[in-house]
């Protein structure tokens, strides 16, 4: 057994010197009889860091008029136009990066990781709309995402979506927040970025799958309103913790609701919430039974989850590269498979001991086996506190816009008569 | 008018929660701008490749979301031996010493030769032409002087987030550099110019 692991090190230590030798000049470059002057290697400069700060104010700014267009101004088409400008923006000009979904990662990397540090600007990325929606609502879903502009213009003709179907899928985007946070924090991969619907579109170019998955979102997106914002998107989840407790937020009425119901299919994302009649005692009992019931359940799904994500840690780890490599090296180690990979043999070319590597990779599925538990008790508090939030409820005299799921695109002011007789009453004033 | 009352009391409550959860809210997202902001740089981050660690496995061609990649072959003619049998030109066993495209190992023609006087011949990259696949790299760096290298080119490069050839680079040669240094040279790399050559 320790025979072959000694012959391979001195293997990869041989061929370490040879990648060294390579400082050599085998061939003494020449002086020139002829006086022929070396020509220079050009090297382009990244485009100038100042265009970045450009950038954040450009989404500053667009963030301030979002909410003046949908809290003072309540008018759907300037929201639009201004929705269609940070598309061009935002999307096909910047070619949609960094975006606030995707810093989600880059933070939590420069939580996890001292020897990261996080450019600024993708902090002011991340935090601007966090800001303007804990005190304005979620705006910047309204006319500044380039991701929701893009799915906002293709919605032809909305359906409901069941409301099992909706309760069900809105789950997802926690579930995809906890993986998204567990794999940039163990520096395994950015999955926002890599699974991106839209990046492609705006970049006119990318890998088949890219494309492949934009145009099924966007196909979808032709009869389901943002399906992305409300069944994936994982910064949509911050979005709507802050807006629910934010400073103001859209009315659906400018002033008293009249109660018509006019307005009750206006919201194709599923977001207006109609009023509840006061419940009786009989079902007052029954509510507060199985309230009563899930806050039991609530512990045991926290830890079921638990103990099949932490089970699953391993096989997670594999989206780290360095666990990738040191599976791939012990098996060919143990002559568990036949030949080498371009991984093993460049890990090989380095010339360090697999020890280390493995020592690294451990140490790594250790962690993952701890964040793994930590994302399986997520998903089971997620799913535990839906099915409570559901079970409980909220007695409701008028139709409102829901405080955390609303994207204030504005569509349903057009359709309270209350509104019309306001924009009126100004046309004649004005 | 009882009633009334609750409800206000019941509104008020809320309005209360809310506010004070606003407020925490608040304070959580200014905190944590603020622990940010202490591990943050000012200047932006880039990609780019070590020459050193890269394989010229060919995957900077394919995997890049640009078409054809942002990754180029650079040359540092300081470093170059002006070889007439290039082994980063020509195929291992050319038929001949000359331009044609069957003598080359470039798959796109993207190595332009000149000759400079006998019996030195100078290679130019056309980075037009250039896919970035690293054939010409692996032939200079085998038996050469190594004086061609790939690197992401930054007037090309998208600066994704999350770089899709570092993501399947198998050497995990790519890494997030400054911007004000965008670039990583070679072993051997003359980085002062060699003014004696240059002006001879």
């Amino acid at each position: 057994m320790k025979l072959p692991a000694s012959i391979l090190v001195a293997l990869a230590v041989l061929v370490g010197s040879a990648g060294t030798a390579l400082a050599i000049e085998r061939f003494p470059p020449p002086d020139f009889e002829s006086g022929h002057k070396l020509p220079t290697t050009q090297y382009p400069a990244p485009h100038a860091v100042a265009w970045e700060y450009v950038d954040v104010a450009a989404l500053a700014v667009a963030l301030a008029l979002a909410s003046a267009l949908a809290l003072r101004v309540r008018s759907r088409r300037a929201l639009f136009v201004l929705m269609l400008a940070s598309l061009a923006y935002f999307g096909f000009w910047r070619k949609g990066c960094v975006c606030p979904i995707g810093a989600i990662q880059n933070v939590t990397l420069a939580l996890a990781d001292p020897g990261y540090r996080v450019p600024l600007v993708v902090v002011a990325f991340f935090a601007l709309p966090l800001g303007f929606t804990l005190v304005f609502g979620r705006s910047f879903c309204a006319a500044v995402c380039p991701l929701g502009a893009l799915q906002d213009a293709v919605l032809v003709r909305p359906v409901r979506v069941p409301a099992w179907l909706e309760q069900g899928l809105r789950v997802l985007p926690y579930v995809y927040l906890g993986a998204a946070v567990l794999f940039a924090a163990t520096g395994s991969a950015f999955v926002i970025c890599q699974y991106d619907p839209f990046v492609a579109i705006f970049r006119l170019s990318g890998s088949l799958g890219m494309v492949l998955l934009g145009a099924a979102f966007l196909l979808v997106g032709l009869v389901v309103g943002r399906p992305y914002c409300r069944f994936l998107c994982p910064y949509g989840v911050l979005l709507g913790w802050l807006s629910r407790v934010s400073k103001w937020r859209v009315t659906i009425t400018p002033a008293e609701c009249v109660h018509c119901r006019l307005c009750e299919d206006a919201c194709p994302f599923g977001a207006i919430q109609t009023p509840t009649e006061a419940p009786t005692t009989d079902e007052r009992a029954e509510g507060r039974r199985r309230v009563g019931r899930l806050l039991v359940l609530l512990p045991v799904l926290v830890a079921v989850g638990g103990v099949v994500g932490w089970w699953l840690g391993p096989p997670m780890s594999r989206m780290h590269a360095t666990v990738r490599l040191a599976e791939r090296v012990w098996l060919e180690e143990e002559g568990k498979v036949e030949g080498d990979t371009d991984e093993s043999q460049a890990f090989r070319r380095t010339g360090r001991p697999s020890e280390e590597l493995y020592a690294k990779a451990l140490g790594l599925r250790g962690r993952f086996a701890v964040g793994g538990a930590a994302l399986g008790a997520w998903v089971g508090l997620v799913v535990g506190v839906k099915l409570l939030a559901l079970s409980i409820r909220r007695t409701r005299a008028d139709y409102e816009a829901d405080r955390s799921t609303c994207l204030a695109c504005g569509r349903c002011f057009a359709y309270c008569p209350v509104e019309r007789d306001r924009l009126k009453k100004r046309a004649t004033h004005g | 008018m009882m009633d009334e009352s609750g409800d206000d009391r019941r509104v008020a409550r809320r309005e209360f929660l809310r506010s004070s959860m606003r407020g925490a809210c608040a304070f959580g997202l200014g905190g944590a701008v603020g622990v940010l902001a202490m591990r943050s740089r000012p200047d932006e981050l880039v990609w780019q490749l070590d020459p050193d660690t890269c394989i010229q496995c060919g995957q900077c061609a394919t995997e890049c979301v640009l078409m054809p990649s942002a990754v180029k072959c650079v040359h540092a003619f300081a470093m170059c031996g002006y070889c007439e049998l290039c082994t980063g030109y020509f195929e291992p066993e050319p038929n001949a010493l000359n331009t044609g495209a069957e003598n080359q190992l470039c798959p796109v023609g993207a190595i332009q030769r000149s000759f400079v006087e006998d019996p030195y011949f100078e290679y130019t990259i056309d980075e037009a032409l250039c896919v970035g696949c690293g054939k010409c790299v692996k032939g200079c760096r085998a038996f050469g002087n190594g004086s061609l290298f790939l690197q992401v080119r930054h007037d090309l490069c998208l600066n994704c987030n999350e770089c899709s050839i570092a993501a399947a680079c198998p050497s995990q040669a790519f890494r997030r550099v400054p911007a004000a240094q965008p670039y990583l040279y070679p072993e051997g790399y003359p980085l002062e110019p060699r003014r004696d050559r240059e002006t001879s």
